[in-house]
C-alpha cells in the first residue's frame, strides 16, 4: 500500500524578479513523518516553507498541502497547519492562558472546548503554577514547550517548526524533541528546520537545500553512509560547501 | 598576564538574579567562551564589560582600565558585536562601516588589512541599505565594524546563532586568525560544539558559572561512567533506559542515547535488562563524553 502524502511538491519554482530562490523541487513528505529541511542561510528553506504554508505564491509547479491546492485553497491549507517559530509564536503580553485561548479562538475552537483542552494542557506541561503570569515572565525553555502546544492545539494535520530549539539549554532541546515525537505518533506530520546537527539525526528523512535546488533527501542513516560520513554534521558540510567551492 | 578581570560581579533585574556572584580572568591573546543558552546571563555580563550596563557589585577592568572610572578608555580598546543586530539598517554597508571608523577617529583606510578577509565577500553589495542584507551578511558586516578601529579585545555576543553549521565553521576559523594576531576574543555561543574551538571556556547556566577550564580539562574532570547505545527503537530505548537506574542521565545524542551514571553499571547487566525489556539488538560502548555531556552533567549537579 502506497503511503499517505500529506504534502506533495512536482517542479515547484519560485523566482523574485531575476534570482531564482526555488530552483524546480520536487518532493513528498507522508504522513506522520518527521521531515528534517536543512541548509545554509540564503539556501531557500525559508522560501520554500512560505509557500507550503500558503504565505506565497509559487512561481509554477504543481503543490499540495494537506490535500488542498496552494495557489486557490490558501485558507483551507492555513486551518489545517499550525506553525511556530523562534522569532515569532506567543504574545509576551498575555497570560499563558490567554495565549491558548487566543490561539484556539483563532482556529475556531469553541470557548469550552478551549477552557477544557487548555486546563489539560496547562496541567500536562507543569504550568500550573504560571497559568495566569505573563508570557514575559516565564522562562524560554517553557515558552517554546507552550508555543509548540499552541501551535497544534487545534490538531492540524501538518505542523511547521522554523528553528524551534534555537538558544534553548540542552536538556530543554531533548524534551522539545520528546514532544515533536509524540505529536508524530499522534499522525501530525512534523516538518522542522534546525541548525543543530544532531536533531536532523532525529527526522525520519531529511532534505538538504543547496543554492535552491534539493541536494540531497533521504533518511539520516543512508546519507549519512551516501557521504561516507560519521554524522548529520560531516554531511551537510560536505554537500553545503561543495557548492561554496565552485 | 591577565587582560580582563572580573571579581565578584553580580546583576539582578527586580527580584531576578540575572548573575550570580561571579569572578574569572582573561589573558593576553586568549580565545576565551562563555557557552549556555539563552537567559544563563552572557549577554548581562558583556554589557557590564562593555561599560554598557552597572553591575550592582564587585568590579572589573580590561587592560587594567576600571569599567567605571575608565569607560571611555575601555570602549576605545574594546571591538563589541552585540547579539541583536545593531547597525543603521538604513545607512548602506559602506556607510555603516565609514561612520564606526569616524567614531573611533580612523579611517576605513588605515584598517583596511584587518578586515580585508570578511569585507572582501561583502564588498560587491556595499551600496545596499544594511536592513536589506541577509543574515550572513549582516554578521560580517557588524564583525568588520566591531574591528575597524583595531581592538586590543573583541567582545562578541552570540555570533553564530541563526547561523549555518558551514557559515559557523568559517566564522570560527576568522576568530582563530584574529587571535593569531594578537586580539584577545571573548565571545559567547549557546552551542557547545563550539566549546572546543575556545582556549577556555566558561559553562554558564541560570546567572551562575559551573565550571571554567580548558575544554580538554573539562572533558577530563567529567565523572560519570558514558555509555553511548543504539537500537532498532530510539524512543522506546529512551523510555526504558529511563527506567533502569535512578541518578543517571538519558539523553538522545545524534544516531545514540548516551548513558551516564555515577554508579558502577555493568554493561552485561545493561544489555540484559534491555534484552528483557524488547532490545534484542543493542550496541552499548563506552564512550568518550562531549561538551555537551559535561554540561548536561553539571546542571544535574546544579538543580
Amino acid at each position: 500500500m502506497e503511503k499517505e502524502k500529506a504534502i506533495s511538491v512536482k517542479n515547484l519554482v519560485k523566482k523574485f524578479g531575476d534570482f531564482v530562490a526555488n530552483d524546480n523541487l520536487t518532493f513528498d513528505v507522508y504522513k506522520g513523518e518527521i521531515f528534517g529541511f536543512l541548509g545554509a542561510n540564503g539556501a531557500g528553506k525559508t522560501t520554500t516553507l512560505k509557500i507550503l504554508c500558503g504565505l506565497s505564491k509559487p512561481t509554477s509547479g504543481q503543490i499540495n498541502v494537506a490535500g488542498f491546492n496552494v495557489y486557490t485553497e490558501t485558507n483551507k491549507i492555513k486551518n489545517n497547519i499550525g506553525y511556530m517559530s523562534q522569532k515569532f509564536s506567543l504574545y509576551e503580553d498575555l497570560t499563558v492562558y490567554e495565549n491558548i485561548r487566543f490561539y484556539g479562538g483563532i482556529y475556531g475552537l469553541k470557548l469550552k472546548d478551549i477552557r477544557k483542552r487548555a486546563d489539560e494542557l496547562i496541567q500536562k506541561l507543569g504550568l500550573t503554577n504560571v497559568r495566569n503570569e505573563l508570557l514575559s515572565s516565564i522562562p524560554l525553555g517553557w515558552k517554546q514547550k507552550l508555543a509548540f502546544s499552541v501551535a497544534i492545539f487545534h490538531h492540524p494535520k501538518i505542523v511547521f517548526l522554523d528553528e524551534p530549539t534555537g538558544g534553548v539549554d540542552p536538556v530543554t532541546r531533548r524534551e522539545f524533541w520528546d514532544m515533536i515525537y509524540d505529536a508524530a505518533e499522534e499522525e501530525i506530520t512534523v516538518i522542522v528546520t534546525t541548525h543543530y546537527m544532531d536533531e536532523a539525526e532525529y527526522c525520519n528523512r531529511v532534505c538538504i537545500m543547496v543554492d535552491g535546488r534539493i541536494e540531497a533527501i533521504d533518511t539520516p542513516a543512508q546519507l549519512i553512509k551516501n557521504q561516507n560520513a560519521t554524522n548529520m554534521n560531516d554531511v551537510f558540510i560536505q554537500l553545503a560547501r561543495k557548492e561554496k567551492i565552485k | 598576564m591577565n587582560f580582563v578581570e572580573i571579581n565578584n560581579i553580580a546583576k539582578s533585574y527586580g527580584s531576578h538574579k540575572a548573575l550570580q556572584e561571579t569572578s574569572f580572568s582573561v589573558k593576553k591573546g586568549e580565545l576565551f567562551g562563555v557557552i549556555g543558552p539563552d537567559g544563563a546571563g552572557k549577554t548581562t555580563l558583556f554589557r557590564i564589560l562593555t561599560t554598557l550596563l552597572l553591575a550592582d557589585s564587585g568590579s572589573a577592568n580590561i587592560a587594567e582600565f576600571d569599567v567605571l572610572k575608565d569607560y571611555k578608555k575601555i570602549r576605545q580598546i574594546v571591538g563589541y558585536m552585540p547579539g541583536r543586530f545593531s547597525l543603521y539598517q538604513d545607512l548602506t554597508v559602506e556607510e555603516n562601516l565609514a561612520f564606526f571608523a569616524t567614531i573611533f577617529g580612523t579611517t576605513i583606510k588605515e584598517n583596511y588589512e584587518l578586515i580585508k578577509d570578511i569585507y572582501v565577500q561583502i564588498e560587491p553589495f556595499k551600496d545596499r541599505q544594511a536592513g536589506k542584507l541577509s543574515g550572513g551578511m549582516k554578521q560580517k558586516l557588524a564583525l568588520s565594524c566591531a574591528l575597524i578601529h583595531k581592538p586590543e579585545i573583541l567582545i562578541l555576543d552570540e555570533p553564530t546563532t541563526g547561523v549555518d553549521a558551514v557559515s559557523r565553521k568559517e566564522f570560527w576559523d576568522l576568530l582563530r586568525k584574529f587571535k593569531n594576531m594578537g586580539i584577545t576574543i571573548i565571545v559567547s555561543t549557546p552551542y557547545m560544539d563550539e566549546a572546543s574551538l575556545c582556549d577556555r571556556v566558561a559553562l554558564i547556566q541560570q546567572g551562575k558559572i559551573m565550571q571554567i577550564n580548558t575544554p580538554d580539562n573539562i572533558i577530563n574532570n567529567y565523572k560519570p561512567i558514558l555509555f553511548e547505545i543504539h537500537s532498532n527503537n530510539m524512543h522506546d530505548l529512551l523510555i526504558k533506559l529511563r527506567k533502569y537506574h535512578n541518578n543517571s542521565n538519558v539523553f538522545l545524542f545524534g544516531q545514540t542515547v548516551h548513558y551516564s551514571s555515577i554508579n558502577e553499571i555493568s554493561k552485561d547487566d545493561l544489555k540484559m535488562y534491555l534484552k528483557n525489556n524488547g532490545h534484542a539488538n543493542v550496541e552499548i560502548n563506552v564512550c568518550t563524553p562531549t561538551i555537551e555531556d559535561c554540561f548536561l552533567w553539571l546542571m544535574k549537579q546544579n538543580n
